[in-house]
């Protein structure tokens, strides 16, 4: 037998985690309205799917943009020919121009800072491999993405350090946890080359307030540490507050530019993941030159720099998009949020991103880990949705989950809410056994917790269900 | 409260940033500067550098935009765009089925149907120096060694080294035998690495080869596969200009080999494909690893997450590549153009004086200039280089960036560029020529 690297044998690619174990689930017995009415239901993919008519629209107008039509043709030997790794002109400009767009105009982006990549996925490792060598540390605030555990670690050998967020106060990223965390790797003896920040958060779905940002500022230029500002759901705030960026901050604050870079991509904003259209954006010189040079690794197909050069320096269409699909994330959002809620269901506020955190602790049997996973199974095998489970994005408290609204069409996301609501009645009505009126101890009337849950202007953040050691019996 | 910066030094980079194994500090980049600056043009700028250091295909672009223009409902998303959804969507690292199809069935095509490829393990990587690198990445650890005959393609040093850590061992290659690889040299290369304590994981060639420009023999892939065997090492074939042969019989593909022994050793053996070159869409970035080891297959498809091809250019490709009548008639066409061009510039520097290695594929020749030198060292020819660089304008590739152990050859190519800046280019030569035999004489 001939053997292969250690890189190739190990697990560093991630596919054990639960979090691809929903998609299993899902691909196997995928839901279709008609063919399989009783598949399950993908929530565990955050694709936006809600603008693609706008889109449509666009393209159908617009043959110049596709090589392949008779209006476009005549571009077509020039752009396949087309390999620099500098990207063409017209693609950086519309990109930063976008990017700029994306950010109310506040700031001005530099189309010669725009270095291509494999999509997010390929420049989150090209940053990892410029910025810190195999051994060498990232701080990563927890929620987060799990990707990052094979983008940031697999070929690179850097390690991850997590920033521990906690839900007693909606997961903000603190100084001392940033603190902590940094003390943590230097007991581990892990040297520290940065922060990645994910801002808008993925999975929380919330911004960063500018003090939090300011601090975070502050904190890498104290140590002397990269920052590198994820921002590829920039376009997904749907309601105030307003984003703000860290291109926004550095001018702002004192801040060594050296240290700053971000990371973009059109998979999220635009709902294109498969045209691969990542982007690092970095402050910095050195990174900026030697990341081109690396993103021959991953350039992005010309032919697909040509139709986002041609779609995105359209200004008229890209001040609607962005408004359009604003108002389409913020409908979904608002319609989801209130119907989970009227059958008891909360999840942390936000105001942004493809996905909602959705709050299950008071389902869980106990406070573990082991309860999550119980209950994902439930909701995957029984409910037939595919959620993400907390612990598959590090989150410190079980009993969290990500559930993505914005991958699907309208009657789908009934369908979604439907079963949710089954569920919900069903574990509600099992809430009420007769064994109840054995318990002496009991604080909580019957008649009061039905009422509450039967509520139908719940607007509370937070799941009503009482924590009562009848949840546990029921499981 | 403005926090106070002493200007740090800069924090430092990663050892692989600062490294120079980006390796653009070769010639192979400086003549493009010098052909940057200064561009030849027909028509506006007639004194300008001739780029004959790029490899590219551009004598059959007018096969590609005639299919488009009578397919292009077919190839963008069809009447009404109700596939664009679907496609923009799509970033399952298997890669579209259609596409991978039609790659397999393109790729038996080039082979004259002699060897058969499944779909099922073609992985697909943004542009062939992905797929190199992946496959670094999966056959070695860092500090390994893989060998690789030389004269080979500059693009290597980085493409297998930057980001990886593996170490690139030569094997040596001269003119005595045409620049074949023999058992000999694969041993002496094998040695080479160990006394480096260098272990060796595996073996690259290039076939057709790249500067060469000619096909390796049936009997040399075979030493070939057999050493690898014998040392049980990994064997990568980098077949992206298979279909730029000039005659379909002459190219032997490592898949026929393979085929020919029942498949024996073929868990070691692993090739790249690309339609940078064949099809001339480098700017496409489409590779393919073909792997026999099933680990490789799915492990490299987890590792194209990083590099996959963008799906609205695996659904032009798709549509374009399952026409099997485009797909016939292209390669036929193709490889006849090839052919002619080749002609035209040996003849052309055959007239000059000029000798090149027999060649019978690819987008080059490999030309002998040694007598020219001053001296038979890389110092020597460099300054022929520079020499043909700065007064004959001409961007061609010294030897010695692709790593050739005897001075004095060079590639040029000739597919990029109209048959007119051709003739102009041997032009030039003959000019150089005629003067340094009057110098010669005069002296």
């Amino acid at each position: 037998m001939v053997a292969i690297s250690k890189i190739a044998t190990g697990n560093g690619h991630g596919e054990d985690s639960p979090y691809f174990d929903g998609w299993k689930a899902y691909e196997t017995n995928p839901f279709h309205p008609i063919d399989r009415p009783d598949g399950v239901i993908q929530m565990g993919l955050a694709e936006n799917q809600l603008c693609f008519n706008f889109i449509k629209k666009w393209v159908m107008e617009h043959p110049e943009a596709s090589l392949c039509s008779a209006e476009g043709v005549n571009k077509f030997e020039e752009t396949a020919l087309f390999q620099d790794y500098h990207g063409m002109p017209e693609f950086r400009e519309a990109v930063a121009k976008f990017m700029g767009k994306v950010r109310g105009d506040r700031v001005k982006f530099d189309p010669d800072r725009i270095v291509m990549s494999g999509g997010a996925t390929g420049a989150h490792e090209m940053v990892a491999f410029c910025l810190a060598d195999p051994g060498e540390a990232f701080l990563v605030p927890t929620p987060y993405y799990p990707g990052f555990d094979r983008d940031l670690r697999w070929r690179t050998g850097v390690e991850l350090v997590p920033v521990v967020c906690e839900s007693s106060n909606n997961f903000k990223i603190t100084r001392a946890a940033l603190e902590a965390a940094y003390e943590k790797a230097k007991e581990a003896n892990l040297r520290v080359k940065g922060l990645l920040i994910t801002n808008p958060s993925n999975p929380l779905g919330t911004i960063l307030d500018r003090d939090t940002l300011k601090g975070i500022v502050k904190f890498i230029n104290e140590k002397n540490i990269h920052l590198i500002g994820d921002e590829i759901y920039a376009a997904t705030v749907f309601m105030e507050p307003e984003f703000v960026s860290i291109s926004e901050i550095i001018e702002e604050v004192e801040c060594n530019r050296d240290l700053i870079h971000i990371v973009y991509s059109l998979s999220k904003d635009m709902g294109f993941p498969g045209f691969r259209v990542g982007i690092v954006y970095s402050y910095n010189d050195a990174v900026v030159s030697c990341a081109r040079k690396m993103s021959s690794f991953g350039l992005v197909s010309s032919q697909t720099q040509h139709l986002i050069a041609t779609m995105l320096s359209d200004d008229d269409f890209v001040d609607s998009f962005i408004v359009e699909s604003k108002e389409q994330l913020f409908k979904r959002h608002k319609y989801f949020t209130l119907s989970l809620s009227q059958v008891g269901i909360g999840s942390l506020k936000s105001n942004a991103g493809l996905f909602i955190w959705m709050d299950l602790r008071k389902l869980l049997k106990e406070k573990t880990f082991d309860a999550e996973m119980d209950l994902w199974r439930v909701i995957i095998n029984e409910v037939k949705l595919n959620v993400s489970p907390g612990s598959s994005f590090h989150c410190d408290e079980p009993g969290w989950f990500r559930v993505c609204f914005a991958n699907m069409d309208d009657n789908t996301m009934e369908v979604a809410l439907l079963r949710i609501t089954t569920f919900m009645h069903k574990h509600n009505e099992a809430m009420v056994p007769r064994k109840l009126c054995r318990r002496a101890s009991l604080k909580l009337s019957l008649s009061r917790r039905r009422d509450d849950f039967m509520s139908q202007n719940m607007m509370s953040p937070h799941s009503p269900i009482p924590q009562s050691p009848l949840v546990r019996a029921r499981t | 409260m403005a926090i106070e910066i002493e200007k740090p030094s800069s924090v430092r980079l990663s050892k692989v940033a600062i490294s120079k194994t980006h390796g653009e500090d070769s010639p192979y980049f400086a003549g493009w500067k010098a052909y940057d600056e200064n561009p030849y043009d027909e028509i506006h700028n007639q004194s300008g550098v001739i780029q004959m250091g790029l490899a590219e295909n551009q004598v059959s672009f007018d096969l590609l935009e005639k299919y488009l223009e009578e397919h292009h409902e077919v190839s963008s998303w069809g009447k009404g765009a109700p596939g664009f959804r679907e496609n923009a969507l799509f970033q399952d690292y298997h890669g579209l089925k259609s596409f991978r199809q039609a790659m397999a069935n393109f790729m038996e095509q080039i082979r004259g149907g002699k060897a058969k490829f499944d779909p099922d393990r073609i992985v697909l990587t943004a542009g062939a120096t992905a797929a190199n690198e992946l496959l670094t990445f999966i056959l070695a650890d860092p500090g390994d060694a893989l060998l690789v005959p030389t004269p080979y393609y500059p693009g290597f040093d980085r493409d297998l080294r930057w980001r990886t850590g593996v170490k690139i061992v030569p094997i040596h290659c001269n003119s005595s035998n045409n620049f074949q690889i023999t058992p000999e040299a694969l041993e002496a290369a094998y040695q080479s690495a160990e006394s480096m304590d260098l272990k060796v994981r595996g073996i690259l060639i290039t076939n057709p080869s790249n500067p060469l420009g000619s096909t390796i023999q049936s009997s040399v892939l075979n030493d070939i596969l057999d050493f690898a065997a014998h040392k049980n090492i990994h064997l990568v074939s980098d077949e992206i200009y298979s279909g730029s042969t000039f005659s379909p019989s002459e190219f032997v593909s490592i898949a026929e080999i393979l085929r020919n022994r029942n498949y024996k050793d073929a868990e070691r053996v692993h090739i790249v494909y690309s339609l940078s070159k064949d099809l001339g869409l480098p700017g496409f970035r489409v590779g393919t690893i073909y792997s026999y080891n099933d680990d490789v297959v799915t492990t490299a498809r987890r590792m194209s997450s990083f590099t996959l091809i963008s799906s609205q250019t695996q659904h032009l490709l798709a549509c374009m590549l399952s026409n099997h009548e485009f797909t016939q008639n292209y390669i036929k066409t193709n490889r006849e153009r090839l052919n002619k061009r080749y002609d035209m510039i040996i003849q052309g520097l055959k007239k000059a004086g000029i000798e090149c290695l027999k060649g019978n594929a690819g987008l080059f020749c490999w030309m002998n200039l040694s007598p020219l030198l001053n001296e038979p060292t890389r110092q020597g020819e460099l300054e022929l280089w520079n020499i043909i660089l700065n007064q004959v304008k001409l961007n061609i590739s010294p030897g010695s960036s692709c790593h050739c152990s005897e001075p004095g050859w060079f590639r040029v190519c000739f597919a990029n560029m109209s048959e007119q800046t051709l003739r102009v280019a041997l032009q030039r030569i003959h000019k150089f020529m005629e003067q340094r035999k009057v110098c010669s004489v005069n002296q």
